[in-house]
């Protein structure tokens, strides 16, 4: 019996300190200091929210650069965000990335296979991964001029100015919700 | 190897060895109730809670006592938890208005979390409520590892001929003194870096394409923070610390990493300090560092080699990007599935089911040893368990009652070992041959193939190891796998838990025989590599047939660029 009572007190005030002070004081915190950061680092346009800077969304108009290819439904869906979860010797593992190589090569009928980066290709762990490699910027900037009609010099700028570096820890890498809000923003100003 | 993949290893792996000796200490001076820096602020609240429960700060416990407290609080958390997920339709923070869970679900949600599994048959975004997530999983997140963590203090105490101590005042001075400070910073550093942490509803995005994104929010920091801290692994999305939300920068991902393996590495140096034995501590680390070490190899030089089949197109570069991140660099993403494995988190910033074969085997590596670091303080209960038998096979070889600690070794103490040792096993095979056996099992197959024996047999080991990550393609959503599994989860959290206090407490009750000539060093690097050898061998001829129809007949089948439809 003692044992029980102890049961319930140690459940009941570690659930007031862990399970409610504790969530509850460092969202007043957030709030407070990182406010931006802390409701998920809206971009807006405008005055309108377009994008949540870390999460990618779905391109596929020839005037915008595309992201890496997404397994959720529809993709780049952040309310069911997972991965394609294909095996390596599974058929449509290799089904998947020819379709995407496709895609790529049917907008841009001069991309040879060995120019087009692998992670282009291959669907990411969250299916909202926002960025892409460089060089995946790069190919795809004939396309986006052809579309848009700014010059290829223009867009190379524009790609150059959102690589991010890599850093101690990471890769060289660009944003690409971010570099297509710039692209949008200087044909709409 | 980029210049930043050695630099993510060395601040990772230097951090976790560099403080696991001021970290190790601490956790010694808390539990044998010694001053320490906390003392001022928490001391005098601490000791009225423990007035109020009716117990005193150094109260101790039977081995039994000890174990009928461990699980009836366990099960007190899984009828809180299980009635809570039924009711969530009801209950505050909800702004997107989730239904309650289904019984099956919540069923399997409540053993998974209660066990510290965090095996999740669900998808927390678009199923959980705030209030399910903080006030159930997230709470669950804290004290579920401070249970474990009592339990191995516990052990700790008796092998250095103190009484086991109370499991109350244990697990709450875990809380206080170790998770929730350490939540703190880690929370705060990781909303600084970008993850989300509010109560406001789920995003509305408008994109400059028109389409609409709803993105979902709430307290992630808090939860990522303790989920990483105490080897949880439970995400707060699907995608888990893949998902941008939970784990948005490669600086994230190291902070991640690194919160994984502080309790843990720690725990096995607070062994040596408190036993008095800092040597064999080193040793311990050493053998478990070794296991740590060839899982990261073997995780990153085939997924950097790449899949054959895929390079054969003749793509630019050759790693295997499928269900990686890019933001990580490959480098970051091989040690956090390293770290996740090894210290049993289950948390993955990848999806484990699109690794290659070879990599997937230290995957299936870490969850079979279930002692490289492990986490809960349970990992070091493993580690001492195959100290136990190492020492027991070795005086076999001389003739000699064995001796660990002081303490001769004698039937009931390996028996109980060895049956600490057998359950793992038994779980992950007996599992794995009903599942493969029935149509029920069966049906939850998504790859096809040797692929497909991996699935079913991850999941298995995961639930056994109380490591919750999965093989993500099976679909664990099937009433099949919600039960199975449950069982699976409570079996290989609490069966050896419970052995190996036994265990404790039997050496406790014996005359200590000084030490003599005949007696085996334990504290040398040539005790180690025999350690580490047993492991090995009692492992390899455990499970390498599993392994040669699974992920051994993938790989081959892989280099002969043959595709299983």
């Amino acid at each position: 019996m003692r044992t029980l009572r102890s049961i319930f007190i140690v459940t009941v005030g570690l659930w007031l300190l862990v399970g409610l002070a504790y969530p509850l004081a460092m969202t007043g915190v957030s709030q407070i200091f990182f406010r931006h950061q802390a409701n998920a680092s809206p971009v807006t346009v405008n005055g309108q929210v377009v994008a949540s800077q870390n999460i990618g969304q779905y391109f596929n108009k020839p005037g915008y650069f595309w992201g890496r290819p997404s397994a959720t439904v529809p993709p780049d869906n952040p309310m069911a965000s997972g991965p394609s979860n294909l095996g390596p010797t599974n058929p449509q593992l290799l089904t998947q990335i020819k379709r995407q190589i496709h895609r790529l090569k049917k907008a841009d009928p001069g991309l040879k296979n060995s120019e087009i980066p692998i992670s282009l290709v291959e669907t990411s762990g969250s299916g909202l991964d926002p960025d892409i490699t460089p060089k995946a910027a790069m190919i795809q900037i004939p396309r986006v001029a052809r579309a848009t009609g700014l010059s290829t010099t223009v867009l190379r700028q524009l790609v150059q100015s959102h690589i991010q570096p890599a850093g101690v820890f990471g890769v060289r890498e660009v944003n690409v919700v971010l570099l297509n809000i710039a692209l949008y923003q200087r044909l709409h100003r | 190897m980029s210049i930043q993949t050695i630099a993510t290893w060395i601040v990772v792996i230097g951090v976790l060895v560099l403080l696991a000796k001021p970290l190790g200490t601490y956790v010694v001076r808390v539990f044998t109730h010694q001053p320490t820096i906390l003392d001022r602020p928490l001391h005098a609240v601490e000791d009225k809670f423990f007035h109020f429960m009716g117990v005193s700060r150094e109260s101790n416990m039977t081995a039994l006592e000890y174990g009928v407290a461990f699980v009836l609080t366990n099960m007190g958390w899984a009828l809180l938890a299980y009635a809570a997920l039924r009711l969530q339709g009801i209950l505050p923070f909800n702004p997107e208005h989730f239904k309650d869970l289904s019984p099956g679900l919540a069923f399997n949600t409540a053993m998974s979390f209660v066990t510290n599994t965090n095996w999740q048959a669900y998808g927390g975004g678009h199923t959980m409520s705030y209030f399910s997530q903080f006030a159930v999983l997230s709470y669950l997140q804290f004290v579920t590892p401070a249970a474990g963590g009592a339990a191995g203090i516990a052990f700790i105490r008796a092998l250095s001929g103190r009484k086991l101590g109370n499991f109350f005042v244990q697990m709450t001075l875990f809380v206080t003194r170790l998770l929730l400070p350490l939540s703190i910073i880690v929370a705060l550093l990781l909303v600084a870096l970008g993850v989300p942490e509010t109560l406001g509803a789920y995003l509305h995005v408008h994109t400059i394409t028109g389409q609409s994104q709803l993105v979902p929010r709430g307290p992630i920091a808090s939860f990522e923070a303790i989920e990483h801290l105490g080897q949880n692994g439970g995400g707060y999305t699907n995608a888990n610390s893949a998902n941008p939300l939970e784990n948005p920068t490669a600086l994230t991902n190291v902070i991640e990493t690194i919160a994984m393996g502080l309790i843990p590495v720690a725990f096995f140096y607070a062994f040596g300090v408190m036993t008095g034995k800092r040597r064999l501590a080193w040793t311990l680390i050493g053998v478990a560092g070794t296991f740590y070490l060839v899982m990261l190899a073997l995780i990153y030089f085939p997924e950097a080699a790449g899949n054959p089949i895929v390079n054969a197109l003749g793509l630019h570069g050759t790693a295997n990007m499928v269900g990686k991140e890019l933001r990580f660099g490959l480098g970051g993403t091989a040690i956090f599935e390293t770290s996740t494995m090894a210290f049993t988190t289950g948390s993955v910033a990848s999806a484990h089911d699109s690794y290659l074969p070879l990599s997937s085997l230290a995957f299936f590596l870490g969850m079979f040893l279930n002692m490289v670091f492990g986490g809960k303080g349970v990992g070091l209960l493993n580690m001492l368990m195959f100290v136990i038998l190492t020492i027991f096979l070795t005086g076999l070889m001389v003739g000699r009652t064995p001796e660990f600690m002081g303490k001769k070794l004698e039937a009931k103490e390996v028996s109980l070992t060895a049956v600490a040792f057998l359950i793992h096993p038994f779980l992950i095979l007996a599992g794995t041959a009903i599942a493969v056996a029935t149509p029920a099992g069966l049906a939850g197959l998504f790859n096809p193939g040797p692929h497909g024996l991996s699935e079913i047999l991850y999941a298995f080991t995961s639930g056994a190891a109380n490591n919750g990550s999965a093989f993500g393609g099976l679909n664990a959503a099937l009433p099949f796998y919600e039960v199975a599994i449950g069982i699976v989860m409570v079996l290989g959290r609490y069966a050896s838990v419970v052995a190996m206090l036994f265990v404790g407490q039997s050496l406790l009750a014996k005359r200590t025989v000084p030490e003599s000539s005949g007696t085996l060093k334990v504290d040398t690097p040539v005790f180690g590599t025999i350690l580490w050898g047993s492991i090995v061998i009692l492992n390899a001829l455990t499970f390498f047939p599993v392994m040669a129809i699974g992920p051994i007949a993938e790989q081959y089948l892989m280099l002969a660029h043959r595709l299983i439809g």
